[in-house]
C-alpha cells in the first residue's frame, strides 16, 4: 500500500500554487491521475519517487517510511524501488537498446531478465539499434522495459503514450495492462486521455490546483455506469452547429467525427472541447466487417 | 632555430589542458546542476579571465608566490615549491587563465542535456558519479573536445601572465610566444617568423579538426 500525504508550495506557469494532498493506493491497483496541466500530477509523481522534496508530509510505502519530514527520513531516488516512464522516455543516447536495459541491472543482478524483457516487449530485432533511429512506439517500449529490469514493485508513467498515434496508443495500452498484470505491479499513471483512464484503470484520482477534488473507480467516475447504453462512446466536441431548429454537434470519437442531432436546451448545456459520452441503447447497431 | 621554446610551449599546453579536463568536470558538473546562492560568484570568478588583462592576473600571481609573501614562502619552506620564474608556475598560471575555456563548453554541454537522463539513471539506483561517467558525459562529446581545444589552444596563446610570473628563462619558462617578441626585440625578423608560422599553422589545423569533427564532417565522409 502507499500512503501519500504531501505539501508543497509549487511555481506554476499562474504564480505560486500550494500542493496539499492524501493519497493512498492498494498493493496491485493501476491508478491514474487525472486533471488540467499544472494541477500537481507530475510533481507527485516527482515526490514518490525522490526527485523531488515535499516541504513536509509523510511517504510511506508497504510499510517502509520512505519521507517524513517530522522525523527527518527522505530516501534517495536511489533507495527507492520505482520504475519510472519519463514523458519523453529519457533513453541513454549513447547506448543501444540492449545497453539501456543492462544499464539498469542492480550490482550482482541476474543478466536473464534482460533477455526476458526484450523478448515480452519484442525489442529482440532492435537490441543493437541506438534510440535515435527508433519510432516514437519503439522507444516508449524500450522506456518500459528498463524501468522494468530491477523488477519494482511500484511503475510510474507520466503520460507514456500522449505523444503517440491512436493505433500505437491502443497497442500499448493492451501492453501497458499485460505488464501491470505479468509483474504484479502497483501502477500510477497520468493520463488526460478518458479512454485510455477508463481501459486501464481501477481507480481515478482527479487533481486541480494541487487538490485532489474528485476519486473513484474508473467506470463510476466519468458517469459511465449510470447509462445502461448498449454501445457507448466517450469523445470531443468539435462543433455545434445550428441546423433550423436544431443543432448539430460534432464529436471526434477516436479518429472518427460523429454528427449527433440535439435540441436548443441540450445544446446550450454544451461547448466546443468538452469531454462527452456518446451513446445509444434505442437501436441496434449495425456491425459490419472492414 | 632553437625548437626549445616550441616544445616548451606544447608541454605547458598539454600538461595545463589535462590538469584542466580533470579539475574543469567537477566545476561544471556543480554549476550546471546546483541552486546554490554562491553559484553566481564562482561563474564570475572562473569567467574572470576572459576579461581580465593577463597581465593583471599575471601581477597578482607574481605577489601571492613570491617567497617575500606568506603564500609564497609557505610554499616555499613546507612544500619546497617555488612558482615564480619556474615551470610549475607556468602550469598554475595557466590552468587559472585558461579555467573558462574548459569549464564553460562542459557546462553548457551539460545543462543542454534533459534533465530527465539524470533523474532516470537515479531511479535506476545509480549514484551521480556513475550517471556523470557513464551517462552524462558520453553524450556531451563535442563539448568535451571544444574544452580540451580551446584550453590547449588558449594556453599555446598565452603571453602575459606567462611573461609576469615566468619571465624569460631559456628551456624554463621561454614559451614560443616570449621567443617571438624576444626576436623581434633583436632585429632578429626570420626566427620570429619561423616560430610564428609554426604557431599559426598549429592552431589552424587543431581548431579546423574540432569544426570539422563537431560539424560531423568525418562521420559524414570517414567511412
Amino acid at each position: 500500500m502507499i500512503n501519500l500525504n504531501l505539501k508543497k508550495t509549487l511555481g506554476s506557469a499562474g504564480g505560486k500554487m500550494d500542493l496539499d494532498l492524501q493519497l493512498i493506493v492498494e498493493k496491485g491497483q493501476f491508478v491514474t491521475l487525472f486533471g488540467e496541466s499544472g494541477a500537481g500530477k507530475t510533481s507527485t509523481l516527482r515526490m514518490l519517487s525522490g526527485l523531488l522534496k515535499p516541504d513536509s508530509g509523510t511517504i510511506e510505502v508497504g510499510g517502509t517510511t520512505w519521507f517524513d519530514s517530522c522525523k527527518n527520513i527522505d530516501l534517495k531516488p536511489q533507495q527507492r524501488k520505482v520504475g519510472y516512464v519519463f514523458q519523453d522516455y529519457a533513453l541513454f543516447p549513447n547506448m543501444n537498446v540492449r545497453q539501456n536495459l543492462e544499464y539498469a541491472l542492480r550490482k550482482g543482478q541476474d543478466k536473464t531478465i534482460i533477455g526476458e524483457l526484450l523478448q515480452f516487449a519484442e525489442l529482440g530485432p532492435l537490441e543493437q539499434r541506438k534510440p535515435e533511429t527508433l519510432s516514437g512506439g519503439q522507444k516508449q517500449r524500450v522506456a518500459l522495459a528498463r524501468a522494468l529490469v530491477q523488477r519494482p514493485e511500484i511503475l510510474i508513467l507520466d503520460e507514456p503514450l500522449s505523444a503517440l498515434d491512436l493505433k500505437m496508443r491502443i497497442k500499448l495500452q493492451e501492453y501497458l495492462l499485460q505488464v501491470h498484470k505479468k509483474f504484479k505491479l502497483t501502477t500510477i499513471l497520468v493520463s488526460h486521455d478518458i479512454g485510455e483512464i477508463v481501459k486501464l484503470s481501477d481507480k481515478v484520482f482527479e487533481l486541480q490546483n494541487g487538490r485532489v477534488i474528485k476519486k473513484g473507480a474508473a467506470a463510476d467516475f466519468f458517469g459511465l455506469n449510470k447509462t445502461s447504453a448498449k454501445f457507448r462512446f466517450s469523445g470531443e466536441i468539435l462543433k455545434i452547429h445550428r441546423e433550423d431548429v436544431l443543432y448539430v454537434i460534432s464529436v471526434l470519437i477516436g479518429n472518427d467525427i460523429i454528427k449527433v442531432v440535439a435540441d436548443r436546451t441540450e445544446a446550450d448545456e454544451f461547448k466546443i472541447g468538452d469531454q462527452v459520452l456518446v451513446a445509444s441503447k434505442a437501436f441496434n447497431p449495425i456491425i459490419q466487417k472492414i | 632555430m632553437d625548437w626549445q621554446p616550441l616544445m616548451l610551449t606544447f608541454k605547458l599546453a598539454v600538461v595545463t589542458t589535462v590538469i584542466l579536463f580533470v579539475i574543469s568536470i567537477p566545476i561544471a558538473s556543480w554549476l550546471s546542476s546546483t541552486k546554490s546562492k554562491i553559484r553566481p560568484v564562482l561563474e564570475t570568478l572562473v569567467s574572470m579571465p576572459l576579461v581580465l588583462p593577463p597581465t593583471v592576473l599575471g601581477f597578482y600571481m607574481l605577489l601571492a608566490f613570491s617567497p617575500e609573501n606568506t603564500f609564497g614562502s609557505w610554499l616555499d619552506e613546507w612544500l619546497g615549491i617555488r612558482l615564480i620564474f619556474s615551470f610549475g608556475g607556468l602550469v598554475v598560471a595557466s590552468v587559472i587563465y585558461s579555467l573558462p575555456f574548459m569549464v564553460q563548453p562542459i557546462q553548457a554541454g551539460l545543462s543542454s542535456l534533459p534533465s530527465t537522463l539524470k533523474e532516470a539513471s537515479f531511479t535506476m539506483g545509480k549514484s551521480y558519479t556513475t550517471t556523470l561517467l557513464k551517462i552524462l558525459l558520453p553524450n556531451i562529446k563535442p563539448s568535451l573536445l571544444t574544452g580540451i581545444v580551446l584550453s590547449f589552444a588558449h594556453t599555446v596563446g598565452e603571453f602575459g601572465v606567462v611573461l609576469m610570473i615566468g619571465g624569460n628563462m631559456p628551456g624554463k619558462t621561454k614559451v614560443a610566444s616570449i621567443a617571438i617578441y624576444d626576436e623581434v626585440e633583436a632585429l632578429n625578423y626570420a626566427a620570429a617568423n619561423s616560430y610564428s608560422l609554426i604557431l599559426f599553422s598549429v592552431t589552424f589545423i587543431i581548431l579546423l579538426l574540432v569544426y570539422l569533427t563537431n560539424g560531423g564532417f568525418f562521420k559524414r565522409y570517414g567511412q
